[in-house]
């Protein structure tokens, strides 16, 4: 009988402050451990395929070429004019190309967004094509059109327009233009999708309260279609940053973009360690762009720019 | 109920719309007083939402007239008709805050900025949201956005007012209220106001006349009381309350039902097969003592009984096996003469209840 009740007692005293919270803790962390355990074959190919190259460029990247321990690489970016100058081209083709693919883009996005569903899914396989090309062909195709004696040149000089051949391939404009047409779908496709979600009842209810068709694409359609548009400037433009194939291609030489002084770096001097410390240098400044984008974009979701 | 020196009258005449070869609306005419709360009721898919897009714009119709005050409007571009609209998903634009939402229709009018705080604020003031102007539209609860985008509707003091279910999206409480409150809005205001739903309750307790639509037409359009006591067809019938129904036929002179005449309060129509609407609340329990001139009585076997705590619900079957339903308050005297379910009853309906309509 005593010992009924001490046992009664202590279960009283158990279930009246506990209240199994302690089993409820180890539960939690046996759930945690077991999400990790789920988790760990893709953490562990993250680390393996981005973590661990990325790791060891930075590493490569400390070293001169003489194998000491060194920040040779990258104060060379600031002693040697030609690397300034590269990363300036490699800027201004970025900004021209992504502004060639807003101007282009957008109407195309536009058109796409308003016509009815089928004429726009047909449409939309001629934007996405050129992705099963080669970047290689698309852009040996382009130099065939745009070179001096090219398909461009030989027709506006029969037709009379220009008597001296333009010249559009193996400069900034053939970089550009080859580049343009390569990056174009990475700016619709976005761009599109995000169009394709304005509420026509939005639109609909601008016209009602007595803006017109211009007033109503300029004040709602525009500034709803923004953050689309946003992802696909960055995405074009940092592809941009790191593009290789056209500008080697079509640039002639006289375009030198950052891709290719890498390239030129290691397999031409092979000089591993400054072509890392390019290769990171990259990698910061992309980076910092997409924090600037993102940065940007979330003050505009808090409404920083909602009230113009 | 004051009107508003703006408000105007329409007056639609036969609105024609197919979308592809099927039809959608059909030679509907359809008058809307200046001032009025007119609804629209009918069931999901008859062609209310398309009548009101193409009283603002949106949808063009394939022939028909619109007037609004005397001008022909069906061809007018929708920014020019000056009709304020409150859309079903409220459509606010979700880039700009509380303040400019309702700013909108003001600044495409080119109203200065001082004037244009004011109405602003008075817009606010007049849907409950005072101070809430600066709030991101995503920051707003279902009950507030209804309310700003009745403030944006009616902000630039339109010709007239459309609304397309707009509380369908809100919970029932809220819903009530709202109901409420936008009537007292119009009451204050007396914009003409177009107002859709598929809730005949809503219908019922908002408007001054209900148009209800069925298949792209217009089947009665009259005062809620007159469409509650008066259905003209089965459907308006059997859509506005609860009704059951039974064949009668005009012979003679007279209705009957099976051998029994009918009694009824109105003439007797033409000649031929209608149906006789019974509403549950309209039917009592009759004891057999009971004299019944004057009376129509209709003999069932109940079948079931079921108490709602302030009312009870019999279910009983006629001798075809037709359903009938009754509905009354639980008070003594009509508890003391329950039958139990199984058993014959006599429900009782006076003649001027007496209901015939066309059979669809
Ligand atoms: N854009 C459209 N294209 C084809 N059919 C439509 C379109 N809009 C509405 N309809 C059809 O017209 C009928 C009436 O629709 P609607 O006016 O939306 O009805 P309600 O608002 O009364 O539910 C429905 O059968 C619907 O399917
Ligand atoms: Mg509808």
């Amino acid at each position: 009988m005593g010992a009924q009740t001490a046992v009664m007692q202590e279960n009283a005293g158990r279930a009246g402050p506990d209240l199994n919270t302690q089993a409820l803790r180890t539960d939690a962390r046996r759930e945690s451990l077991r999400l990790l355990a789920l988790l760990s074959p893709s953490l562990l190919l993250v680390f393996a395929i981005i973590i661990v190259p990325i790791g060891w460029l930075f590493w490569l990247s400390l070293f001169d070429e003489a194998g000491g321990f060194s920040a040779a690489n990258y104060a060379r970016f600031f002693e040697q004019a030609s690397y300034i100058k590269t990363f300036v081209t490699t800027f201004k083709v970025a900004f021209i190309v992504t502004g060639a693919c807003v101007l282009l883009g957008y109407p195309l996005a536009y058109m796409l967004s308003q016509l009815p569903r089928r004429a726009a899914s047909i449409c939309l396989i001629f934007v996405i094509l050129p992705f099963w090309t080669s970047v290689l062909v698309r852009t040996y195709a382009w130099l065939v059109i745009l070179q001096r004696k090219g398909l461009i040149n030989s027709w506006l000089i029969d037709l009379g327009v220009i008597s001296q051949p333009l010249s559009l391939a193996n400069n900034l404009s053939g970089v550009v233009i080859g580049m343009t047409h390569i990056l174009l779908p990475f700016l619709v496709l976005p761009l599109y999708a995000s169009m394709k979600t304005i509420d026509t009842d939005c639109l609909r209810a601008g016209m009602n309260l007595g803006a017109g068709p211009v007033a109503t694409f300029r004040q709602i359609f525009f500034p709803l279609s923004l953050p689309g548009l946003a992802s696909g400037v960055v995405i074009v433009f940092v592809l941009c940053l790191g593009f290789f194939v056209t500008p080697a291609l079509m640039g002639g030489g006289k375009v030198n973009m950052w891709a290719m002084r890498m390239e030129q770096t290691t397999s031409l001097y092979s000089n591993w360690g400054a072509g890392a410390a390019l290769g990171v240098v990259l990698l910061v400044v992309t980076l910092a762009l997409l924090g600037l984008f993102q940065w940007l974009l979330g003050a505009r979701a808090t409404g920083v720019w909602s009230s113009r | 109920m004051s009107i508003a020196p703006s408000a105007l009258p329409i007056g639609m005449r036969g609105i024609e719309k197919r979308f592809g070869s099927v039809p959608v609306l059909r030679d509907l005419n359809l008058d809307v007083e200046a001032g009025e709360f007119l609804t629209l009721l009918g069931p999901s898919g008859s062609g209310k939402t398309t009548l009101l897009m193409i009283l603002a714009g949106f949808v063009r119709a394939n022939a028909g007239s619109i007037r609004v005050g005397g001008d022909e409007i069906i061809t007018t571009p929708p920014h020019k008709r000056n009709i304020g609209m409150v859309f079903q998903n409220y459509a606010l634009f979700p880039h700009m805050n509380v303040f400019h939402n309702i700013a909108f229709p003001l600044k495409q009018r080119g109203v200065a900025a001082a004037e244009t705080a004011e109405r602003v604020e008075k817009a606010l003031d007049l849907v409950k949201l005072q101070g809430l102007g600066e709030r991101r539209v995503d920051q707003l609860s279902g009950g507030q956005r209804q309310r700003v985008a009745l403030a944006r509707a009616i902000v630039f003091e339109p010709r007239i007012v459309l609304m397309d279910e707009p509380l369908s999206a809100l919970d029932k409480g809220l819903r009530e209220h709202m109901q409420i409150e936008l009537r007292a809005l119009h009451r204050r205001l007396g914009m003409t106001t177009v107002y859709v739903t598929h809730d005949q309750r809503e219908a019922i307790t908002m408007s001054d006349r209900i148009a209800v639509m069925n298949g792209g037409r217009i089947e009665q359009l009259d005062k809620p009381e007159s469409l509650y006591a008066r259905p003209q067809t089965q459907f308006v019938a059997s859509f506005i309350g609860e009704s059951n129904f039974i064949p009668v036929e005009c012979r003679n002179g007279s209705v009957w039902y099976e051998d029994r005449r009918i009694h009824t309060a109105a003439a007797t129509p033409a000649a031929g097969q209608y149906l006789m609407v019974l509403r549950p609340e309209k039917l009592r329990l009759l004891a057999t003592a009971e004299p019944t001139s004057g009376v129509n009585v209709l003999n069932a076997t109940l079948s079931d009984i079921i108490y709602q705590g302030d009312s009870f619900v019999c279910y009983a079957v006629l001798r075809d096996g037709r359903q009938l339903t009754l509905r009354d308050y639980c008070r003594s005297d009509v508890l003391a003469k329950m039958p139990a379910p199984g058993q014959p009853v006599s429900f009782g309906l006076d003649a001027q209840d007496t209901i015939l309509v066309a059979a669809d």
